[in-house]
């Protein structure tokens, strides 16, 4: 091996930047799992027995499920008794009513994350719903969406003020049968977005909603929901950060979206959960269940995703396409390095005639991590004519990486039309020389051979993000090579 | 005296223990067009990357200043930034990064490093317009991928566009005729020459007599077995273009460890 193979594969700790701790006195669950912390989570948030009763279906349904072991990850057996399933900042007296009431450490917290919540700072455009451990935080331009008709706001204030809009959709595309991970959530989940977009209402800005992991040792069981009605738009965003600890925590959430006819719902997902070290030492284990249902006609959900945190990831965003002419699109990002592990790809389920669904996937993995696609792509018999279109890429820096790419195909309908291209490459030293013999520094040459290599998944963020989403790969793959 | 550009002494490199370079002496002065010829695995590409910084090469001996400076201390980005230039055999293909917005950060990495502010993407086309003029270059290029699916002649040509546009000291063009038709040998020569100036030089390295028609050198340099076993003037090359390479060799080898026919003497200074 030469000396520049060798300095490819060398590396050299990355930092992450997010890794802060925030100093609040939290009010927490005791560890561990039971009916109790069940009831305990649910009588915290005051919500109405048909709730309750479901979380508790869920949590009976959970111990009879196993974890699933299919997934091409690693990780010694999570002790589900030794968590902490609910953990929020203690609040004076009723809580803050706006958010200029919230207490000033957390607003400093999402400013040093750079997601300024007061009124003067905040981001033009975007409207935030700040989610801190178990809890929203506040959420902003709440009135300014509601003269719509949209409503943005906690899970937890959905449950009180819209429970008839939650019993509704909740569970409905991703039941709590459905997986362990999804069981588990249903169960305990803590807080999380809803929203709501009613029928013919474009919605004017970005949605987003930001997860922070604060305390220790605590799990974060996040539930969004987002229901378009008839010819209804809207682009949402989550990003993610977790302070750098040297044990592993748990985050297991679970998305549903569902469009009906004519709707259009598009997810944007900054995955950054912490990593862990260099050393594969601590990070997030983030096993998620996000699913999209394209229940009417015409109707579009279209994910994408740049997931550069997390020890592991386990995360399928998949579309229902239910609705004739329904459209889904996947489009994503993984990096893996030092140690992490990513098992990510997508479902797409066409149902209905002339439904498409396009998946671009693209791996980047460096250092020791290991990085794979797996897809599924079913076609019912129901579903004729309908199309798809595949492509999965990846790309290796240095040799002790890995890449693997597991596509699922059945097609149960003979007018159906069926693509997959896929392609493993690796950043070359030459490549490498040839940047640098035109005055660009290693790493400048590989944020740039790594930006080209996903700018099809980079050009589908709203544009607001692009920019950090590409600054973000960069520091990702810091120190990965030279 | 001037101060020289480039000047390489008894260096000596090689690659997993192998020698290749072994003891080059050369002298460039600004202004100057040095020409090296020579066999097939002489060791001539081997010294453009020694020269650009390529990584994996050992250097076991000698010295190589550049603007008086240590060359060898420099990293290969900090070499470009200061006007080390190297137009490759083997230009590399990248994929999805955009040929245009590769430039435009080289060259803005190259005013950067003088203190000069960088351009937007306006400024940079307004500038690159004449030097793609200069070299006929077919625009569609500057939309796709840096190399990616160029023709041989593509390539090479690109590579002397990139030179026109970053505007380096010393330029080292490692056989760029290869692969080039006569017109576009001619294109391309006239662009070189173009950018020839007072304070710069170019090393241009290659097996063919005919390209010294338009590239008029100042002296041909023969590198055999990792040594510079004749220097001359542009008359030099013809006599090899009549005679090859087998009447130097031998005195190359009886020569050996002796120092041998130096080049750097012969040029004075
Ligand atoms: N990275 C390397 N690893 C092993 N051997 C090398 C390496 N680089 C060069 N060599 C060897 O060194 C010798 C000189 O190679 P070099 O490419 O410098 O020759 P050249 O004079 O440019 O030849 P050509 O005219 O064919 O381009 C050759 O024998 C080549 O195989
Ligand atoms: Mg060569």
């Amino acid at each position: 091996m030469s000396t520049a193979t060798e300095t490819i594969a060398g590396l050299v700790r990355k930092e992450y930047k997010y890794g802060f701790v925030t100093d609040v006195e939290t009010e927490s669950a005791p560890p561990g799992l039971n009916e109790d912390i069940v009831r305990f989570i649910s009588a915290k948030k005051r919500e109405p027995e048909f709730l309750l009763e479901w979380r508790l279906r869920a949590y009976r349904h959970w111990l009879t499920m196993r974890e699933p072991n299919w997934a091409h990850v690693h990780y010694p057996p999570i002790d589900y008794q030794d968590s902490v399933y609910y953990s929020a900042p203690k609040q004076k007296g009723d809580g803050p009513r706006s958010l200029e009431e919230v207490d000033p450490k957390l607003l400093e917290t999402y400013e040093k994350l750079g997601i300024p919540l007061k009124e003067r700072a905040r981001l033009a455009g975007v409207a935030v719903d700040a989610v801190f451990d178990s809890v929203s935080v506040g959420t902003t331009f709440k009135k300014q969406l509601a003269e719509k008709g949209i409503i943005f706001c906690s899970f937890s204030e959905a449950v009180q003020e819209h429970p008839a809009l939650v019993r509704k959709y909740l569970g409905t595309v991703v039941p709590y049968t459905d997986n362990f991970f999804a069981a588990l959530n249903s169960a305990v989940f803590s807080d999380g977005s809803f929203c709501f977009i009613p029928k013919g209402v474009r919605c004017p800005m970005e949605l987003s909603t930001y997860f922070r992991i604060n305390a220790a040792n605590t799990g974060q069981f996040e539930r969004t929901l987002i229901v378009a009605e008839e010819g209804a738009s809207v682009s949402y965003l989550e990003g993610c950060t977790a302070p750098m600890r040297d044990e592993h925590q748990l985050h297991a959430a679970v998305v549903e979206l569902i469009a009906l006819d004519q709707a259009q719902i598009k997810y944007s997902t900054v995955q950054n959960w912490y990593p862990g070290d260099a050393e594969g030492r601590g990070g997030i284990y983030n096993f998620v269940t996000k699913r999209g249902l394209c229940k009417g006609k015409h109707s579009k959900i279209s994910w994408t995703q740049v997931e550069t945190g997390s020890a592991i990831t386990w995360k399928y965003p998949s579309c229902i396409l239910l609705g004739d002419h329904s459209t889904g699109e996947f489009y994503s990002v993984a990096v893996t390095n030092n140690y992490q592990q990513a098992d990510t790809g997508t479902k797409m389920v066409h149902v209905g005639r002339n439904t498409r669904s396009t998946i671009v996937s693209k791996g980047i993995s460096a250092g020791r991590g290991q990085n794979c696609y797996r897809g599924l792509v079913k076609v019912q018999k129901s579903a004729a004519h309908a199309r798809n279109f595949s492509q999965c890429d990846s790309l290796l820096l240095g040799d002790r990486c890995g890449a693997h790419t597991f596509p699922y195909l059945e097609v149960r309908n003979a007018t159906a039309r069926v693509e997959h291209e896929a392609s493993t490459s690796k950043i070359g030293e030459d490549q490498i020389f040839y940047c640098n013999q035109r005055g660009l520094a290693t790493q400048d040459a590989v944020t740039l051979i790594v930006n080209g290599f996903c700018k099809e998944v980079l050009r589908e963020l709203p544009m607001e993000f692009a920019v950090e989403a590409q600054k973000l790969l960069g520091v990702s793959l810091e120190g990965s090579v030279g | 005296m001037k101060q020289a550009i480039l000047e390489i002494q008894d260096l000596t490199a090689g690659v997993e223990g192998k020698p290749i370079l072994k003891g080059i002496n050369l002298r460039i002065y600004p202004g100057e067009v040095h020409a090296i010829m020579g066999p097939n695995g002489s060791g001539k590409s081997t010294l453009a990357a020694v020269l650009a910084g390529r990584d994996g090469y050992e250097i076991t001996a000698g010295r190589v200043a550049y603007l008086g400076r240590d060359l060898l201390e420099l990293a290969p980005e900090d070499r470009a930034r200061e006007g080390l230039f190297l137009a490759f055999q083997y230009p590399v293909e990248i994929p999805g990064v955009n040929s245009t917005y590769f430039l435009k950060a080289a060259l803005n990495e190259i005013r950067k490093h003088r203190g000069q502010p960088e351009l937007d993407a306006m400024e940079f086309l307004t500038l690159v317009k004449d030097k793609i003029q200069l070299l006929e270059l077919n625009e569609d290029l500057l939309r796709r991928s840096v190399n990616e699916g160029f023709s041989g002649g593509e390539k090479k040509r690109n590579e002397v566009f990139q030179m026109a546009v970053l505007e380096p000291r010393l330029a080292v063009l490692d056989e760029t005729d290869s692969g080039l038709d006569i017109d576009a040998l001619k294109i391309v020569s006239n662009g070189v020459n173009k950018l020839r100036r007072p304070d710069n030089a170019q090393l241009v390295i290659t097996h063919y007599q005919r390209l010294l028609d338009y590239i008029i050198p100042d002296y041909v340099h023969v590198l055999a077995d990792g040594r510079i076993v004749r220097t001359g003037d542009r008359k030099l090359a013809l006599e090899l273009e009549e005679k090859g390479y087998d009447w130097l060799l031998k005195p190359a080898s009886a020569a050996a460890g002796t120092g041998g026919p130096a080049a750097g003497a012969a040029q004075g200074g």
